[in-house]
């Protein structure tokens, strides 16, 4: 008999918490009372946290988690189990789904929003395939929350149940149902050819299994559908049409979660299945940096023309996915562990941006940034969030955003790119110029609009979020390892990887 | 034996077989009395029937009781067939008797049944 | 026990015997010997595949004659599968049609128990068969209890009975043809020994004639491309309480003699098989997109199903055409697990008509308010045809697409995968339309009764969702079951 609070069962708890939220949302939200279901989502979350946080020190000590439930399909099982990689994602899901759901409720709520009930339930449904993503160890398990993950935010897309948001929903199925369909014959392949799926830090594949213009294209098979849903161009244009969700979905899922599932999923491909060699010598690597660069450059210059701030934070969302990428196309340790801590940072950052545009939607019902003058007026502590992450997300130092830009730049550097690091610094600069108009337009002295002369902060149920996301994020580029060693973790991954090469 | 009639007791009775399958085949696809048609799937269905009989005969045997004294196999016909085509006959009865119902009861609902005149109505109905 | 194959038969064909003339005592008995019968049958098919997982095949001879003189039931793992779902889609589709019971007339409501009853032992005993006529004789019990249950879908239903009788006795006069010709070359009935002797060699090519013709017999009974002419309008006005099992499983049966055919009598080293794979490989590929491109256009929700139909056999056709034992696993996987998708979503259009009086897509509006088991069932229907895991779809489409890649034939995978998707436009649109789409004349026509619908429809949906999920989770154990039995004749 195993101890039920046995180390290997936790991630499963991880899982099956928000699994369980969602049935009871589902089932008793509609009958018993609205407070119900947002009280299990919190319940759930604070569970999941204190779920997550005490795997952590194990992970720290180097431990292996592993659990093999059963057989999932012949030869391979449903295996769950925790690694620094995986951990880190972990950690970042469920630290900020306490937050969403408290601005959830503040946001839905001050909205009037119909269809809660199902709005909170897919909500944890795709915390769960989260998990699963995180924890998974093998690419048929990853593959079964990655799918999950595609469904479970169509709901949510398509919440307000009108014609905009069918068209974004269908826009957003067509993408990633398609290449989950493509990643599914990849992995078929790979199996073949192999004859295993786990991942394995540094990869497994050689170049005897797949020579050399199979390897490039089963490498595009899987990596594509990470990339369509981290929003590298040119398959990124479903992100900002589902940006019609309800800012929390925005929030959390479009900054985080899913946007966050495809660059893991393209991490554990190209490191994890793959490895550094063959990702190098079958030049996948290479043209998937280009593009990372190629979407950097260009997701910077568009977010400067658009008025909405929603869709401004979308294109800057689909910049900063990239440096994910690039980061782990560059294929150095420290780049990687500059990508891995850059899903920490930007989460932070981006969550705070978008809860910011959510609270002044719901407070002043404004969408557009040139209906915003002045704005920080009325709304000061609401503004200075924003302009404290517009700094952090450009990469200033004592920000987050600067510590894992640094080692990514630093690793960009060590294997002699001076081109990627340019990029990365051009890019800086340019999102100073797509998000300080908006900082300068708030805070503008004169010229301010009627409306926001008298001072009006948004609830407190989604200002509290929102301060605190901030406030992580600037703690996290002070001291990237207060509290959880967030950074230890990625440098152990990107340690762990290439160890077998060294 | 000329070379006609061997080529009659040869193959003759497999043209017989396909040009009965094809004439029942033809005049379900062509005839637009559905009554027609049901005459149709008859023929169709002894050509089967006409082809498992033939398969069981043997050139100068008996039907299949057995005599005194004559025990040789190749003596009888085979049996087998005969039984055979006995279930396939009733169910061809079966067949027939399910359609011939069916004709029934489209012609209570629709009053005939020639094709043309109950695709007329199936539209008011 | 050893009695257990001809009893899983006989006790279904025993209740249908019964049924009607139980039914003049009281109104309820016929209906529940019918009932009971089924769920004896189902025990016992689901022991009797027990017992053949554990000792191997089980044969049964009719009257104790030796082989091959006697009729043969012969039931291995694969068969005894097949029969346990049979069985099972039987028992809940029995119990579905309650709900669509005349309660004014007795003799309709036995009769109509009658045939479902007949039905389903006609296709117990198809799959339970070892004896190439027998199997016509039970194949023809089923078409004849479908040509009724169609029939009784009202007067449009009349039509498509009318006409599938005539395509169904071609088809049957087809296979009964093939039938004769293998006789004639191999002078025996009982399948084992057929194969035995047609391994000897020696015409090739009257052998070549029989399986031509018995391709073209199974193909239009099982509806398969581009022998499908018959099949949307007969699923469109067949009977609403059995059409699940008219469409989930009757086209099914053929498909699975065809296998049966193909693999354990001519096998895989017969000269001719490899030209008469690809030439099936031509028409699956066809087939596929064709079913999908089709259900596209269809407002009406049971013949856009009807027009998937034709996708869903030809998914199992590909599992044979592909020939790897893993993909035959896997086709069989997605014969099981497509019966209660199908036969699910059927369900569905059933208790929607029920509801609503209307199974035009176009008019659907938020049903999954009002119906919240039929919008699950659904949904997990469609992700399950697409594929999406952990349906079971997902994994018989992953054991195929390993079977295509190792033998080599990719482009099978690339067809798969196209196919998918295309499932994928018409199930997500009938999934907008359910979830998103506001109502449209959708006037509840039974609004007294309390609850989403009566407990015996309620039931077998229940049952298909459960299946189709348990199936995906727990599809290794039946997976290792089959695959032994395909290692000995896939490629």
């Amino acid at each position: 008999m195993m101890n039920i609070f046995a180390i290997e069962l936790r991630p499963l708890y991880a899982i099956l918490v928000p699994f369980i939220a969602a049935g009871l949302v589902y089932v008793l939200g509609e009958h018993i009372n609205r407070n119900a279901r947002e009280a299990i989502t919190i319940v759930a979350a604070i569970l999941m946290i204190i779920i997550v946080y005490s795997m952590l020190p194990h992970v720290l000590a180097g431990e292996e988690i592993k659990i093999r439930l059963f057989s999932i399909v012949r030869g391979i099982s449903f295996s769950i189990g925790v690694d620094p990689a995986g951990m880190l994602f972990a950690c970042v899901a469920s630290t900020l789904w306490l937050p969403t759901s408290i601005y959830s409720i503040g946001y839905m709520r001050g909205n009037n929003e119909k269809n809660q009930t199902g709005y909170y339930a897919a909500f944890a449904v795709c915390l769960t395939a989260t998990m699963g993503i995180c924890f998974a160890t093998n690419l048929v398990t990853f593959f079964m929350f990655f799918e999950i993950l595609t469904v479970a935010t169509y709901p949510l897309v398509t919440h307000h149940r009108d014609d905009e948001g069918k068209k974004s929903g269908r826009k957003y199925l067509a993408y990633t149902l398609i290449s989950g369909q493509i990643f599914f014959a990849g992995m078929v392949v790979v199996y073949v050819v192999s004859g295993s799926l786990d991942f394995v830090p540094g990869g497994y594949i050689t170049e005897k299994m797949l020579p050399e213009p199979w390897a490039l294209l089963v490498f595009f098979m899987l990596v594509g559908a990470g990339i369509v849903k981290a929003g590298v161009m040119p398959l990124h244009s479903w992100l900002p049409a589902a940006m019609v969700a309800p800012t929390p979905v925005s929030a959390l899922l479009h900054a985080v979660a899913v946007v966050k599932a495809g660059a893991f999923c393209t991490l554990r491909v190209v490191l994890y299945i793959f490895g550094p060699t063959l990702a190098k010598s079958c030049h996948g690597a290479n043209i998937l940096a280009g593009m990372a660069v190629a979407t950097i450059l260009i997701s910077s210059l568009i977010a400067m023309n658009k008025d909405n701030l929603k869709e401004r934070l979308a294109f800057s969302t689909i910049g900063q996915l990239s440096y994910i990428i690039l980061g782990i196309c560059i294929l150095t340790p420290l780049s990687t562990a500059g990508a891995l801590y850059h899903i920490v940072a930007h989460a932070f950052m981006k969550i705070t941006l978008f809860m910011v545009a959510g609270a002044i939607y719901v407070t002043t019902h404004k969408k557009n940034i040139s209906e915003m003058l002045g704005i920080g007026k009325r709304m000061p502590v609401t503004m200075g969030a924003f302009a404290c992450t517009s700094f952090a997300l450009a990469g200033f130092p004592v920000f987050a955003g600067f510590v894992s830009k640094a080692n990514i730049i630093m690793g960009a550097i060590s294997q002699g790119k001076i081109f990627f690091a340019a990029t990365l610094v051009a890019s800086a600069l340019l999102a100073i110029v797509y998000l300080m108009p908006v900082v300068s337009i708030s805070f503008r002295k004169n010229n301010i609009h009627p409306e926001f002369a008298e001072k009006g902060e948004a609830a407190p149920a989604m200002l509290i979020p929102l301060i605190f996301t901030a406030l992580i994020a600037i703690i996290l580029g002070i001291a990237p390892n207060a509290g959880l060693h967030l950074f230890d973790l990625a440098l152990m991954a990107g340690n762990s990887i290439f160890q077998p090469l060294m | 034996m000329t070379g006609i009639e061997q080529f009659l007791a040869d193959k003759g009775i497999y043209f017989l077989t396909f040009f009965l399958l094809s004439l029942g085949i033809y005049g379900i696809i062509t005839c637009k009395n559905y009554m027609k048609k049901l005459i149709g799937m008859n023929i169709m269905q002894v050509s089967a029937i006409i082809f498992f009989l033939s398969l069981g005969q043997k050139k100068g045997a008996t039907i299949p009781v057995l005599l005194e004294g004559l025990t040789n196999s190749d003596a009888y016909n085979n049996p087998l067939t005969h039984a055979l085509m006995l279930t396939a006959i009733v169910v061809s009865l079966g067949t027939t008797g399910v359609g011939l119902a069916l004709l029934t009861r489209i012609k209570e609902k629709f009053g005939s049944v020639e094709e043309e005149e109950i695709i007329r109505r199936q539209d008011k109905l | 026990m050893q009695h257990f194959p001809a009893l899983v038969v006989i006790l279904p064909l025993c209740g249908a015997a019964l049924s009607l003339a139980l039914t003049k005592i009281h109104i309820h008995l016929g209906r529940n010997v019918i009932f009971l019968s089924l769920a004896a049958s189902f025990c016992m098919s689901i022991m009797q595949l027990r017992n053949v997982v554990l000792n191997g095949p089980m044969e049964y001879r009719f009257g104790g004659y030796a082989l091959p003189y006697s009729i043969e039931f012969r039931i291995d793992a694969v068969g005894g599968v097949v029969v346990s779902m049979v069985a099972l889609m039987g028992l809940i589709t029995a119990f579905y049609c309650i709900s669509g019971e005349v309660r004014t007339d007795k003799i309709k409501v036995g009769g109509a128990y009658s045939v479902v009853a007949l039905f389903v032992a006609g296709m117990l005993g198809t799959a339970s068969s070892a004896d190439a006529f027998n199997m016509y004789v039970f194949l023809e019990i089923t078409a004849l209890a479908a040509y009724c249950l169609i029939a009784l879908g009202g007067n449009r239903g009349m039509i498509a009975a009318f006409r599938y009788l005539l395509v169904g006795t071609i088809a049957a006069t087809f296979y009964l043809m093939g039938v004769g010709i293998l006789y004639a070359v191999t002078g025996t009935l009982n399948l084992q020994d057929m194969s035995v002797i047609i391994h000897q060699g020696g015409k090739d090519e009257a052998v070549l004639v029989a399986l031509c013709l018995l391709i073209a017999g199974l193909g239009v009974k099982s509806a398969l491309f581009p022998f499908h002419g018959w099949q949307p309008s007969a699923h469109t006005h067949e009977e609403r309480g059995s059409a699940a099992l008219i469409a989930g499983v009757m086209v099914k049966i053929p498909v699975f003699m065809l296998f049966r055919y193909i693999y354990f009598v001519f096998g895989m080293d017969y000269k001719y098989m490899k030209q008469v794979l690809i030439i099936l490989g031509v028409f699956v590929g066809i087939g596929m997109m064709y079913g999908s491109i089709r259900a596209m256009g269809q407002t009406n929700m049971k013949k856009l199903l009807a027009y998937s139909s034709i996708t869903q056999t030809s998914y199992f056709m590909l599992g044979i055409v592909i020939g790897a034992p893993v993909a035959l696993a896997g086709s069989l996987l997605h014969f099981i697990g497509d019966a209660f998708i199908k036969g699910g979503l059927f369900y569905c259009a059933g208790a929607i008509k029920y509801k609503f009086g209307t199974i035009n897509i176009n008019n659907f509006g938020m049903i999954y308010k009002k119906m919240p088991v039929t919008a699950t069932l659904i949904v997990s229907g469609a992700l399950s045809m697409i594929g999406i895991p952990p349906t079971v779809g997902f994994f018989s489409k992953w054991y195929i697409a390993i079977g295509a890649i190792q033998t080599g034939k990719y482009i099978f995978l690339v067809l798969l995968i196209i196919s998918s998707l295309l499932n994928a436009v018409y199930f997500f649109k009938l999934i907008e339309k359910v979830f998103m789409e506001n109502d449209k004349e959708m006037e509840d026509i039974r609004p007294v009764k309390k609850g989403e619908l009566p407990w015996s429809m309620l039931i077998p949906m229940t049952i298909c969702i459960a299946v189709i999920f348990l199936l995906g989770f727990f599809n290794v154990p039946l997976i290792n079951i089959v695959l032994p039995l395909f290692e000995g004749v896939g490629l």
